[in-house]
């Protein structure tokens, strides 16, 4: 199969960048859209061409690292991550756009790679969870109804590939911090800090720079884990429930005895 | 709450809270003026005395014009903080994304995407609504004070009234099909459960509102709803004798 690439190139954050036009041929049906990268860059190696950057790692669908933006799609038209795209899903001779997730909170490191270290930010700002260490628990201390288990996990399977954040008209991160916000407010785990969890991811998401919802939900029909656009539901109201929880300061200190 | 308007989050709750103030007071608004559709009724329509009963409402206790003055600053209240409320958001929103690469659309409907151009178009349908029908500074067809029923039959005989009034409640209904659910998200009453049925409800309770709406400017000028008879006719008369 043979396709014309358009890709964007830029050399590093402060560059400006532009889309470049490259032709590649024979390329196998079964081959994944990283597989015909990769394709690319050897041959603009053989060339003496700066190769394309791109981020992946697993290549299995599993850890979010990906990052393409495919004919305007954030991962692809197929709500999978980008690496589980392959070739014989176009058709033979088409143009393909390849860009870098656009916001203006993930600067272009290089060409297709982005910094997304905004949203570790916003996990960081959830905090710790209370737990005792030492031995295992015993069995059924801490018991976890199946319905909870499952939402929690639906929530949990949330990979950061900030996808989500990539297709939003504005910007907002909020699918992707109601994910994280939900997964641990709802297990017993997660209680201790439940009231301050929120209120500071949601803090740290506004003083990334990122928007708000308006709930177009197309985050949710990009996201390669299906995650709901329900969770934005539970992180407005986990936030407005810690607002109206007294703040950890009000609280008396604590005393040794 | 200065926290709370702080953020996103927060700023989003004032909008859907001030929203939802304005979607109540437009139930009321158009209960009251299926009043209209009684008819010009033999010497006092039905509306005019609605019309009268809500400036005199609460009295003697009240003075007159006490509760309309009331809902009246609340509605203005409301009005400013979802509208300062959103023009903030929206700055917010078009920061966080370079502008030279709009997101690509995906499923978002039309009515969210109209958000915006629906909302201003709204706001300035309002200002023409009370200049016409409240103040009477728009006095294209003869507008007598208090005979609401004879103002409605004379400005709906003429075709551009009407299309500018379903316009504007075409333009509410599109506005409230993606805003009553938005509420419900925003304010964080949505359940899995129920989010197929609240979408429902919030589109049952559009269609209800626009079908309630627009009855009143087709049916006064479909002839539907007779001529006036009484003060507000004869004014209305005289002055259609003076133009022609």
């Amino acid at each position: 199969m043979n396709f014309t690439l358009e890709i964007w190139r830029q050399f590093d954050r402060e560059a400006g960048g532009e889309f470049e036009t490259h032709k590649v041929t024979g390329i196998d049906p079964e081959s994944s859209f990283l597989e015909m990268l990769d394709l690319l860059n050897a041959k603009l190696g053989r060339e003496r061409k700066r190769q394309v950057a791109f981020e992946s790692d697993c290549r299995e669908g599993i850890c979010g690292t990906c990052s393409l933006v495919i004919d305007g799609y954030p991962q692809g038209p197929k709500q999978v991550t980008a690496c589980q795209i392959y070739m014989r899903d176009f058709v033979d001779g088409a143009t393909i756009k390849v860009e870098p997730f656009r916001n203006n909170s993930f600067p272009v490191v290089r060409d297709l790679v982005v910094d997304r270290s905004a949203l570790d930010r916003v996990i960081q700002a959830g905090g710790y969870i209370s737990t005792t260490t030492g031995p295992q628990p015993d069995p059924n201390s801490m018991p976890i109804s199946p319905a909870v288990q499952k939402e929690a996990f639906d929530a949990a399977i949330c990979i950061g590939c900030g996808a989500c954040v990539a297709a939003c008209p504005n910007g907002s991160a909020m699918l992707f911090t109601g994910a994280k916000v939900k997964h641990l407010n709802l297990l017993p785990q997660g209680q201790p800090e439940r009231e301050t969890r929120a209120v500071n991811m949601v803090e740290q998401m506004d003083a990334e720079g990122f928007g708000g919802c308006t709930n177009y939900g197309e985050c949710a029909r990009v996201c390669p884990q299906e995650i709901s656009l329900d969770v934005i539901g539970m992180l407005n109201r986990e936030y407005r429930r810690g607002q109206l929880a007294e703040k950890p300061a009000d609280r008396a200190p604590m005393t040794t005895q | 709450m200065v926290d709370l308007w702080k953020t996103t989050i927060g700023k989003k709750t004032f909008v859907a809270v001030s929203g939802s103030i304005l979607v109540a007071y437009l139930v009321l608004h158009m209960a009251g003026n299926l009043w209209s559709l009684a008819g010009p009724g033999s010497g006092e329509p039905q509306i005019d005395v609605y019309a009268e009963w809500l400036r005199t409402f609460g009295g003697p206790l009240i003075p007159e014009d006490g509760i309309l003055w009331a809902v009246r600053l609340i509605l203005l209240t409301a009005l400013i903080v979802h509208v300062v409320g959103v023009v903030q958001l929206k700055q917010r929103n078009r920061a966080a994304r370079p502008q030279a690469f709009p997101a690509r659309r995906i499923g978002r409907s039309w009515e969210s995407r109209l958000m915006m151009v629906s909302g201003t178009a709204i706001l300035a349908f309002l200002i023409f609504h009370i200049l016409q029908f409240t103040t009477l500074t728009i006095d294209v067809t003869p507008l007598t004070k208090g005979a609401i029923y004879a103002n409605l039959y004379n400005a709906f005989q003429e075709w551009y009234f009407v299309l500018i009034y379903l316009v504007a409640v075409v333009l509410v209904g599109a506005h409230l099909r993606h805003a009553l659910w938005s509420l419900f998200q925003t304010l964080g009453l949505d359940n899995p459960e129920r989010n197929r049925q609240i979408r429902t409800g919030a589109s049952v309770l559009t269609v209800i509102l626009v079908a309630g709406f627009a009855s009143v400017p087709i049916l006064f000028y479909s002839g539907a709803l007779g001529a006036p008879d009484g003060e507000g006719a004869q004014v209305a008369m005289t002055k259609e004798a003076g133009r022609s």
